[in-house]
């Protein structure tokens, strides 16, 4: 499986030998991680929630249009869902061709638009016990959403 | 036509419920279809002006007619990662 949406812990050892090949000059693994502080905010864990099926699709394609613009020999997503602590692991993108460059390349399109296309979202446990969904347009703000 | 709409995330929470039923005449768009859901469920106004719309796993805009037999959700911007 090259892309999979896991509520257990990202194995990225195994992800970054999934895509190790003879063909291979470069491995790029990107880790994205629970994060203490936005701002002045301080998180204590994440929910993350995902609409499975088009969140599997979504991510397919991204791998599909990455093969089409870089010499991509194998490229590995794999998405955390559900309840996440500190400094866990919530997304692994691995990725691996002839030359180091594009390996870079493919894995940043790859995290940058998994971000903007992929139906998954997180929300932040602040340390008052209060909730918020994370969404683009709301991300810097903690004020309501207009009625 | 009846439609199932799968709600997620901030549009979930808002509606109360993963998914929501609605009554469509043949040919609405995606914004007519908005429409019917808000006033179904009108805490959604909150978000009226974020909510994403796919059909068969692809974004749609707001223009787009709503094909039948097809699978439909509604959520707002994405932020997984």
């Amino acid at each position: 499986m090259t892309v999979r949406l896991l509520d257990t812990p990202i194995d990225y050892h195994a992800v970054t030998e999934s895509v190790r090949d003879h063909r291979a000059g470069a491995v790029v693994l990107f880790l994205g991680t629970v994060r203490e502080f936005t701002n002045d905010q301080q998180t204590t864990a994440l929910d993350y929630d995902a609409y499975p099926e088009m969140a599997i699709a979504k991510m397919q394609q991204l791998i599909d249009e990455a093969r089409e613009r870089w010499p991509v020999i194998q490229a590995v997503i794999e998405h955390r869902i559900g309840h996440l602590e500190l400094g866990e692991v919530c997304v692994a993108v691995a990725v691996s061709s002839p030359h180091r460059k594009d390996a870079f390349h493919a894995g940043q399109f790859l995290i940058d638009e998994l971000k903007v296309r992929v139906p998954i979202w997180k929300k932040e446990n602040w340390i008052d016990g209060q909730t918020e969904w994370v969404h683009p347009d709301n991300e810097k703000s903690t004020l309501p959403p207009p009625a | 036509m009846n439609v199932t709409i799968k709600l997620f995330a901030q549009a979930r929470d808002l509606a109360g419920t993963s998914q929501t039923n609605l009554s469509l005449n043949e040919g609405e768009s995606v914004k007519q279809m908005l429409a019917s859901l808000i006033d179904e469920h009108p805490a959604l106004s909150q978000i009226q002006g974020n909510l994403l719309v796919a059909v068969n796993n692809e974004y749609v805009s707001s223009n787009s007619l709503i094909p039948t037999n097809a699978e439909i959700a509604c959520f707002p911007p994405v932020s997984g990662g």
